[in-house]
């Protein structure tokens, strides 16, 4: 990583960071699957992550909630190091809320249950409040009219859909994206852009593992380029799609741009 | 300008997919082997049928006070009829038999209360399993309220058998659970110490569990230490049949994708919360059958008692086929024995089909 990038990827001197990578490694077994990782991300930043397969991004998303350990460096989160501290963990998940590729709803209960199952038995709200909330956030996603259906009589894009509203229940200061559209037909991906690109005008924080290339341009404020566990180039997307400094991000961008 | 698009309308399907006719021609006339298979089942029902019928119903002597009334040459349900009493109670004294019948009609009229729909499921929960057992145990001991005392060893027939059946179960499922969830814990001593327990249960046969249970521990107890034989019995059915539970479970855990577990810790869930909530509804409902299964062989294996000195159904109906008066009758008390296994197994069985299909909500794996 050259220094002007690790500049790049540097927080300008006084600003708040919400989240922080210093230094940090991780390893599965032997392999070497985060190097060096040095990033922060402010407040009502949102970044997109891209990067050919295996390149460790969705493992460094998953690293900011402790879905996965990092063995070396810290990460901060809300001012809030992450540990072995049980406390610490679940203080970080109420305030990050997730979605992941394959949705992950749970499938034995209905959308409205989905959606109130951690308001009620992490934040102790009353039920009535949480469904209330609850179709407060199904309508955004203009999917109340489902609220009483399990998740397996929903399409892709409804289940990621109600996936997001899930995670916004939380009332997360943090939204991580884990490949939300991946895993979709074609002709959802829209619906579900849709809602992501509404959240990030609000001025959600959000981190995004994607290929859209499409949303990175219109919503993201950086752009973040991995490969083989490093960061190779963080940039904002206009420079970053028009003018890449690195031969990888410029060989990544033509394979995935022109096709 | 673009024509507008209109689906075709649905059309019915031919005649002959549906209906009666339908299901005969694909269930039992589907092809030349099963034509075959249909017409040699018809022609074995044809051989088996009619002497059964004869001598169970036709031929059959209904009341009798010996094996001498029975000349019909059919078979002897007299014997059944002398001894039903026997059979469902053992020796319990006949005139506090009325107790064993209260307590069945409570748990009948509890368990139905499930079906009400005002009725707040979670206290009446905990009145089945905390308040009844409590109640139940002291209609069958007696010692309060001017009950009178009957000593364990009098209990017996299917009103043992069932005891031990319902306990046995009701009691390993939360242990199979948590052994289960010990075994895949990441806790080294939590796990290591389930793993011994499931692995040495599972290595032993269950009559050496129930010789130790009422032999072998009162040796080692220290003198007046005693405790009840029925009880040291039932501990010992609980632990073999939680044994087996936790590794059907464990099953069911293995099969939930690790995107379920990742999502409930993601929210925040803690870790308790997430299994009760998340992972072992999942889990339990996918491995019905298995536990079903362990269910119904818990319940025959139950018969194994009559080796430590108890009378179970299958123990009073071989003690009762001994009486002088009633020799030659083993056919009649094995028969009824057979009976009685099957309809409670076969209960169990359909009631757990109810369930798997109460609680399928129509989801593809993810």
């Amino acid at each position: 990583m050259s220094d002007i990038n690790m500049a790049r990827a540097q927080l300008a001197p006084g600003e708040k960071s919400i989240i922080e990578f210093n230094d940090v490694n991780k390893w599965y077994g032997d392999f070497h699957v985060l190097k060096n990782i040095n990033f922060s991300i402010k407040k009502g930043e949102r970044i997109v992550v891209c990067g050919p397969s295996g390149s460790g991004k969705s493992t460094m998303i998953r690293c900011i909630n402790r879905l996965e350990e990092h063995q070396k460096g810290d990460i901060i989160v809300d001012g809030v190091e992450m540990n072995n501290n049980l406390k610490n963990i679940e203080a970080i998940r109420k305030d990050v809320g997730m979605v992941f590729q394959h949705f992950n709803l749970f499938p034995h209960l209905t959308i409205l249950e989905n959606l109130t199952l951690a308001p009620i038995w992490v934040r102790k709200m009353p039920k009535k409040e949480a469904e209330e909330m609850a179709m407060h956030y199904l309508e955004r996603v203009k999917i109340a009219n489902q609220a009483l259906k399990f998740p397996g009589q929903l399409s892709g894009g409804q289940q990621q859909r109600v996936a997001i509203a899930r995670g916004l229940c939380m009332q997360p200061r943090i939204m991580l994206f884990d490949e939300p559209t991946s895993a979709l037909d074609p002709e959802m991906i829209k619906e579900v852009l849709d809602v992501m690109v509404q959240l990030a005008e609000e001025g959600m924080t959000m981190v995004c593992v994607t290929h859209e290339m499409g949303f990175a341009k219109t919503v993201a404020d950086r752009v973040v380029f991995m490969d083989a566990g490093e960061i190779v180039e963080a940039n904002e997307p206009n420079s970053f799609f028009n003018n890449p400094q690195h031969d990888r991000t410029q060989n990544f961008l033509s394979q995935i741009l022109n096709h | 300008m673009a024509i507008e698009f209109k689906p075709s309308p649905s059309l019915p399907p031919p005649v002959n997919s549906v209906g009666a006719v339908a299901w005969v021609r694909q269930n039992l006339l589907s092809s030349p082997l099963n034509i075959f298979l249909t017409l040699f089942s018809f022609y074995v029902l044809y051989l088996l049928l009619p002497p059964v019928v004869e001598w169970g119903f036709l031929t059959a002597t209904f009341s009798g006070a010996s094996k001498a009334a029975c000349t019909g040459g059919g078979a002897c349900w007299a014997f059944i009829a002398v001894y039903f009493d026997q059979f469902m109670y053992g020796l319990y004294p006949s005139e506090e038999t009325w107790r064993i019948n209260l307590a069945l009609i409570l748990l009948v009229i509890l368990v139905a209360t499930f079906a009400v729909k005002t009725v707040n499921k979670l206290y009446l929960s905990i009145g089945i399993i905390a308040v009844y057992p409590v109640v139940a145990y002291f209609l069958f001991a007696g010692g309060i309220f001017g009950l009178e005392v009957v000593e364990t060893s009098l209990w017996g027939g299917l009103f043992l058998t069932t005891l031990l059946g319902v306990i046995g179960i009701v009691a390993s499922l939360p242990l199979g659970v948590l052994l289960a969830l010990g075994r895949q814990s990441n806790m080294p001593i939590a796990k290591s110490i389930c793993i011994v327990f499931i692995e040495t249960i599972r290595a032993v046969p269950l009559i050496t569990i129930l010789f130790m249970a009422s032999v072998m521990i009162p040796l080692f107890l220290p003198e007046g230490m005693n405790f009840n034989k029925l009880l040291r019995v039932l501990i010992g059915i609980t632990l073999f049949s939680a044994a087996y539970m936790a590794e059907v479970i464990r099953g069911g855990l293995q099969a939930i994708p690790k995107g379920q577990y990742e999502a409930a810790d993601a929210m925040g869930l803690s870790y308790w919360q997430s299994m009760i909530l998340v992972i072992l509804p999942q889990a339990l409902k996918l491995v019905i059958p298995g536990i079903v299964n362990t269910f119904i062989g818990l319940f025959k294996d139950t018969t194994l008692v009559y080796i430590v000195g108890m009378f179970d159904l299958l123990g009073r109906i071989q003690a009762a086929t001994h009486d002088a008066n009633w020799l030659g009758t083993t056919i009649e008390g094995y028969a009824f024995a057979g009976f009685v296994y099957w309809a409670a197994c076969f209960g169990m069985s359909r009631y757990s089909m109810r369930i798997e299909r109460k609680l399928e909500t129509g989801h593809k794996r993810n």
